[in-house]
């Protein structure tokens, strides 16, 4: 989890896999920071 | 009682015309980059109407082929072709591109749509032996314009052409000067929806073995907007579609949800029958030029026909319980409701393991689940993976978290209570509701003995809100026979009078 601390992120989510939001709720408890979250719908 | 599943369509035009000139992602290239390589090859990737015919995802939609029988043929389907296929299909049929622009002719009622007098007469016999295209709809059928007009309105007035074999056979005009939400593109986008819609109602109401006249309701959940300035949105596509298809006792309105809109139209369906407000209610979608070739770069990309060349339509019939068919349990209902969060296991939880719970029972208790239905075949070479297969694998997941499933059953779980992906990308089209035909024939069979059908809708593509939506329904065989809601059984009146005159027996003896 270290590889994601104090690191800028950005997320582009998958609505039938993993949502934007929860990516980012793991990206912030392993000390990173979200600059752009987003989910897709790919189909 | 709850209401039944009388019958379903499924519907499909073949439009290679359409999947140049009005699929969003060559209308997007046309304008950022007209001289790109893309837009050059894509005519040389466009399949036949026979192709599209001996398509096997295709044969399953229309019915010809089942679910199970695609799931043994090899992947990718696109290049093992299912020779001597028919265009006609228990569900429904795949209409050829020259048809559908004359059934879309028969849909418009104010005159903006118009083909060339010599398409007209070419194609007008074969529209009106399609033996589920009715005398009053070939009447509809017009003359046609002079190609001189058509090309006028298309140079000079803004209007949408119409091809077929490359060529411009006709245009929709704009049905307002200033108004966008009357613009030719819309009005053919909404046009295309309607002939669709149509033709989707008509096969519902042959395959439930109902006449036109028991229809008292349509809901349709597509999702284009008809209105116009004043009103973007403000519908009826459910009226105007019965309409044409001859559905006179029929009123209707229209339900949105994105692609989830079918799986909340088929609750409220069969919320209105069990009221009693309604007796048969129709629920329909009909196709969408704006994903013709949504993931077209992508085949084109990597050699493949651009397989997005098909329009999409259902239709399902819900009607009183009949004692036969399959019902829609109303008391099993998953959704996704503002507070649940958009985390996997929260979203899987509230479709599929909070419902069943609620009712005592377990994921592994439901058959078949039917959720996203996208044919892989479309959405792998364009790295959107197989959605079928990702949604059984969070049921599973959350199956073996809940302690209802053994780890070491996780692989094969998709294949025991799953299906492969034989929807086109048609939005609502594929979501959830094609296996509902087939779900019909499997419980009345016994094959299974019920399934769940979860509809998802990307609302966030509004930006209205950053929410997802979901709500899921469970269909199971029918139960009329043996259950005492809102009546009761024919043996269990025969137990209760015959107790009656027991009782009443016995007073009588007391009395002597």
């Amino acid at each position: 989890m270290a590889i994601l601390k104090d690191k800028k992120v950005v997320i582009i989510g998958d609505r039938d896999g993993i949502p934007g939001p929860a990516i980012a709720a793991c990206v912030e408890s392993a000390g990173g920071e979200v600059v752009f979250s987003s989910t897709e719908c790919f189909v | 009682m709850n209401a039944v599943i009388k019958g379903a369509s499924y519907i499909l035009a073949h439009v290679p015309g359409m999947v140049i000139h009005n699929g969003s992602t060559q209308i997007t290239e046309r304008i950022v980059n007209p001289e790109s390589e893309y837009l050059k090859q894509l005519p040389e990737h466009l399949r036949s109407y026979t192709q599209a015919v001996e398509y096997w995802p295709n044969q399953v939609y229309i019915g010809n082929k089942t679910p199970g029988e695609l799931a043994e043929v090899e992947f990718p389907y696109y290049d093992k072709p299912l020779a001597g296929a028919d265009r006609y299909g228990k569900f429904g049929e795949i209409m050829p591109e020259e048809e559908f622009l004359l059934l879309m002719q028969c849909a418009d009622v104010f005159d903006v749509l118009l083909l060339e007098k010599g398409f007209v007469a070419a194609h007008k016999d074969a529209l009106a032996a399609d033996p589920i295209i009715t005398e009053d709809i070939v009447a509809r059928i017009k003359e046609g314009a002079d190609q001189a007009d058509i090309e006028r309105f298309v140079n000079e007035e803004h209007a949408e052409g119409l091809y077929a074999g490359g060529k411009l056979v006709g245009c929709v005009k704009r049905a307002h000067d200033i108004d966008v939400n009357l613009n030719a593109e819309v009005m053919h986008e909404n046009l295309v929806n309607k002939a669709s819609n149509t033709l989707a109602l008509l096969y519902a109401v042959r395959n439930a073995g109902i006449e036109k006249d028991d229809v008292e309701y349509v809901i349709d959940c597509s999702e284009e907007a008809c209105g116009d300035m004043n009103q973007r949105g403000g519908g009826n596509f459910a009226k105007a579609a019965a309409e044409i298809a001859g559905l006179s006792h029929a009123t209707g309105s229209d339900t949105r949800g994105f692609c989830a809109g079918p799986s909340h139209a088929v609750v409220e369906a069969a919320a209105l029958v069990k009221a009693g407000a309604y007796k048969t209610v129709a629920v329909t979608g009909g196709g969408c030029t704006a994903k013709l070739g949504m993931n077209g770069k992508d085949h084109v990309k990597k050699g493949l026909p651009a397989l997005e060349d098909c329009l999409g339509g259902f239709c399902v019939i819900l009607s009183a319980n009949d004692g036969v068919s399959p019902e829609v349990n109303l008391d099993i209902l998953g959704r996704h409701t503002v507070g649940t969060g958009s985390a996997p296991q929260n979203v899987i939880g509230s479709l599929v393991a909070d419902p069943l719970e609620r009712n005592g029972l377990k994921i592994t208790d439901i058959d078949k689940y039917s959720p996203e239905m996208q044919n892989p075949d479309i959405t792998k070479p364009a790295g959107a993976g197989d959605v079928p297969q990702a949604n059984y694998k969070m049921i599973a997941a959350l199956a073996v978290k809940r302690g209802e499933l053994e780890k070491k059953d996780l692989a094969t779980f998709a294949s025991k209570h799953g299906l492969v992906g034989f929807a086109p990308t048609q939005g609502h089209i594929p979501s959830g509701v094609p296996y509902i035909g087939f779900a019909r024939e499997d419980i009345m069979a016994g094959r299974i003995k019920n399934a769940m059908i979860i509809g998802k809708g990307s609302l966030f593509l509004g930006r209205m809100t950053n929410l997802f939506d979901g709500v899921s329904f469970v269909i199971q065989a029918n139960t009329a026979g043996d259950s005492e809601e809102g009546g009761v059984s024919e043996s269990k009146v025969r137990s209760m009078i015959a107790d009656a005159m027991k009782e009443f027996a016995a007073v009588l003896m007391a009395k002597e």
